[in-house]
């Protein structure tokens, strides 16, 4: 067999759309290459972390609480000290600074996650103690022998429920279960236009409700970690992380220790898909390797992987549609609850970019969204492909459809008339440009055998976009419905912490502004945005910048 | 804890390891030998990421008490090709048919397993034979079009 790739591509390369908009002269993109880490795949031979074999090896493992909720009484570690193999046992007490969350990397959060509880636990799963010891079945053993006095609490597993006033609190910095965006509002808003005018206006009012449920990510490599000491004062931490220097910057930061002491090796994942970005393992190896002095090994099995790994958060959302009798969708809004278990990880900033994609791929004049990042006793959710995006495009395609079927037109028609073109103004105030929704629709229409009419066979994304379309609504109406008075947070900052300046997070964001915009919509000529040079940077200082 | 000797051959090579009370194939392939081409993905045997050969027949080794194999011929995706690779190793590059790779070794331990019994599989019979390897990142075409490719007589050009 020759060393070239295959002459049958799995992938259809429709070469004929946006011809002029292309290079065909590139060397890699549109062909199919080879991954440079296949021979390794192939051969067995690629270092996943728990490749690396260390003589003396320690394991960690867990002690877990069994309750959605509950108080921490004590823990009596006495039978477990004395069980065979068992070389330390650590507690919060042994993290030097046992609170984190994860996007207080970006300034964005306040802290509000042990990396080992020791008074309160909020989901079923989270550690109070993690027993380490000479084999895997020592420390199970081991944990077995702990014995905990738990005092259990009332608990909440659904959004709506934990947004009800009495609810049980799950975080006691955010009394409502309502994560506070940019220091002030209990949800995240965008407010483009006047949908309840336009609900008056329209023919129908289409109404849907959708949930998502949550999704583990389920890489057939569990999440892990290998620590072990240097001989320099160093620590070397292999690891499955997707998020290597976001790790490297959250073991340092509840470690107490500079990064400059830690040498992360990753890179070669097993599977992630969103899950590995969390960093529970990393500061746990490393913290046993300072305190035993041998390398340590912390890993889940698949039980906890499945219980315990931070899925996709489950999503509920509420969608209401104004349509004319032709099809043309003139408002829409949302209510979203996202649950985002029983931390914050990174279900705030879920948001803040669902928000940003939101009314979808569609030019609608009036669109408004309330949505919040709710805190239940359920476990923490966080990062997987598309988070903040999948949930609420299931819930806009399938009420596309429920659209479609109400006005009495193909579905795929719907789509094409509705699509952004190239030079529309999109709810969160830019233009839109190089669009492809149309032309994707025609070609899953073809695929489909289903019939488009000849206008919607001619629509383009090219065409018939900007001009009105690129006007922004002459007046927006805003609200200062679940305004929050005296929250500590700052607007992006950590407790405590002075506000951070306003960053890129917020240029790019829709912030919801408190005063309607009174002033004449702007030219209607679409403005070109500036040309791209160079990569983009990220500084929580100055936002983001090209280089 | 008693440490027991077990000796078999590993990729054609006579090999020697205490095994512990306990221990399954897998730890001691991959700690007592350094074979590291099996992999942990649930130590329950719903994954298939520790597929080996034991004589010929695809076995997971997180199943396998270690002390279990003593005398037995084994074969793992480490022994798979010498100097050149393997067929279905080169079928696996050409279709893109491994992503992060961790599944790999496994699928590639069934796929043989199924091509020594039957070398002439239909697209059924494939799915069938890897229907015990998971793999979240494929979606599973790109390894069934590699297996089929290095079928007997449907081998690609």
């Amino acid at each position: 067999m020759s060393g070239t790739l295959t002459d049958q591509p799995m992938i259809d390369f429709r070469k004929e759309f946006f011809a002029d908009e292309r290079d065909d002269n590139l060397n890699e993109v549109g062909k199919p290459t080879r991954r440079q880490d296949i021979t390794g795949h192939v051969t067995g031979r690629s270092p996943f972390y728990d490749d690396h074999l260390f003589e003396g090896l320690l394991h960690i493992r867990c002690v877990r609480s069994p309750h959605h909720a509950a108080r921490v009484r004590r823990i009596d570690l006495s039978a477990a000290e004395r069980m065979p193999g068992v070389v330390r046992i650590l507690t919060g007490k042994d993290v030097p600074r046992n609170l984190n969350t994860l996007l207080s990397l970006l300034d964005f959060g306040i802290d509000d996650e042990p990396v080992i509880s020791t008074d309160r636990v909020r989901y079923r799963g989270e550690p109070v103690a993690a027993i380490i010891a000479t084999s895997e079945a020592r420390a199970r053993d081991a944990v077995a022998k702990v014995v905990v006095d738990w005092e259990p609490l009332p608990h909440v597993l659904d959004v709506e429920e934990a947004i009800k006033p009495g609810a049980p609190v799950v975080l006691d910095i955010y009394p409502s279960n309502k994560f506070i965006y940019h220091g002030k509002y209990d949800h995240q808003k965008l407010r483009y236009g006047d949908v309840e005018a336009a609900f008056r206006q329209a023919d129908h009012v289409i109404e849907g409700r959708y949930q998502m449920s949550p999704i583990e990510q389920a890489p057939i490599e569990t999440c892990g970690a290998i620590a072990t000491p240097e001989q320099n004062g160093r620590y070397a931490c292999y690891s499955a992380t997707q998020a290597l220097f976001f790790s490297l910057a959250v073991s340092s930061k509840v470690l107490e220790m500079p990064s400059s002491r830690l040498h992360f090796i990753g890179g070669t994942v097993g599977g992630g898909f969103g899950g590995k970005v969390d960093s529970i393992h990393e500061p746990l190896a490393i913290l046993g390797a300072m305190l035993t002095g041998r390398p340590c090994k912390c890993m889940w099995d698949r039980e906890e992987e499945m219980q315990v790994g931070a899925p996709r958060g489950a999503e509920r959302w509420y969608i209401k549609d104004g349509v004319m009798r032709d099809g043309r969708i003139i408002a829409r809004s949302f209510t979203g609850y996202f649950d985002s278990g029983a931390y914050t990880r990174l279900s705030s900033y879920a948001i803040i970019k669902g928000v940003g994609h939101l009314p979808g791929p569609y030019t609608i004049p009036n669109v408004s969204a309330n949505v919040y990042c709710v805190y239940t006793n359920r476990t923490p959710a966080t990062a997987m492909r598309g988070f903040g995006i999948t949930g609420v495009d299931f819930a806009i395609e399938a009420h596309m459809d429920k659209v479609a079927d109400t006005v009495g037109l193909n579905p795929i028609e719907l789509r094409i008339l509705n699509a952004y073109r190239d030079g529309d103004m999109k709810a969160h105030r830019r233009l839109a440009k190089n669009c492809a929704l149309i032309e994707c629709c025609q070609v899953v229409a073809e695929k489909a055998g289903v019939k488009l009419s000849p206008a919607m066979l001619a629509a383009s994304s090219r065409k018939d976009g900007g001009g009105e379309r690129a006007r922004l609504p002459i007046s927006t109406v805003t609200d200062e419905h679940g305004l929050v008075r005296g929250f500590q947070g700052g607007s992006y900052g950590r407790k405590g912490a002075k506000p951070a300046p306003l960053s890129g997070i917020s240029q790019t964001m829709p912030l919801a502004t408190p005063t309607a915009s009174q002033s004449p919509p702007p030219a209607a000529a679409p403005q070109q945005p500036p040309p791209r040079v160079g990569s983009m940077r990220f500084s929580s200082i100055s936002g983001f910048r090209r280089r | 804890m008693a440490l027991k000797p077990v000796t078999f051959i590993l990729n054609g090579e006579p090999k020697a390891a205490f095994t512990e009370d306990g221990q399954n194939l897998l730890d001691m392939l991959r700690r007592g030998v350094g074979d590291l081409s099996p992999k942990y993905g649930c130590a329950q045997g719903s994954c298939g990421a520790c597929t080996v050969l034991i004589n010929g027949d695809p076995q997971l080794a997180c199943l396998v008490l270690a002390e279990a194999v003593e005398g037995q011929n084994l074969e793992t995706a480490a022994g798979l090709g010498h100097a050149t690779l393997h067929p279905l190793q080169e079928a696996f590059m050409q279709r893109f048919a491994a992503q992060c790779g961790y599944c790999t070794p496994g699928m590639l331990m069934s796929a043989k397993a199924l091509l020594n019994a039957n070398p002439r599989p239909t697209r059924d019979q494939v799915i069938e034979a890897i229907s015990g390897n998971l793999c979240r990142c494929t979606g599973y075409d790109p390894i069934i079009a590699a297996i089929l490719d290095v079928a007997e007589g449907r081998r690609a050009p």
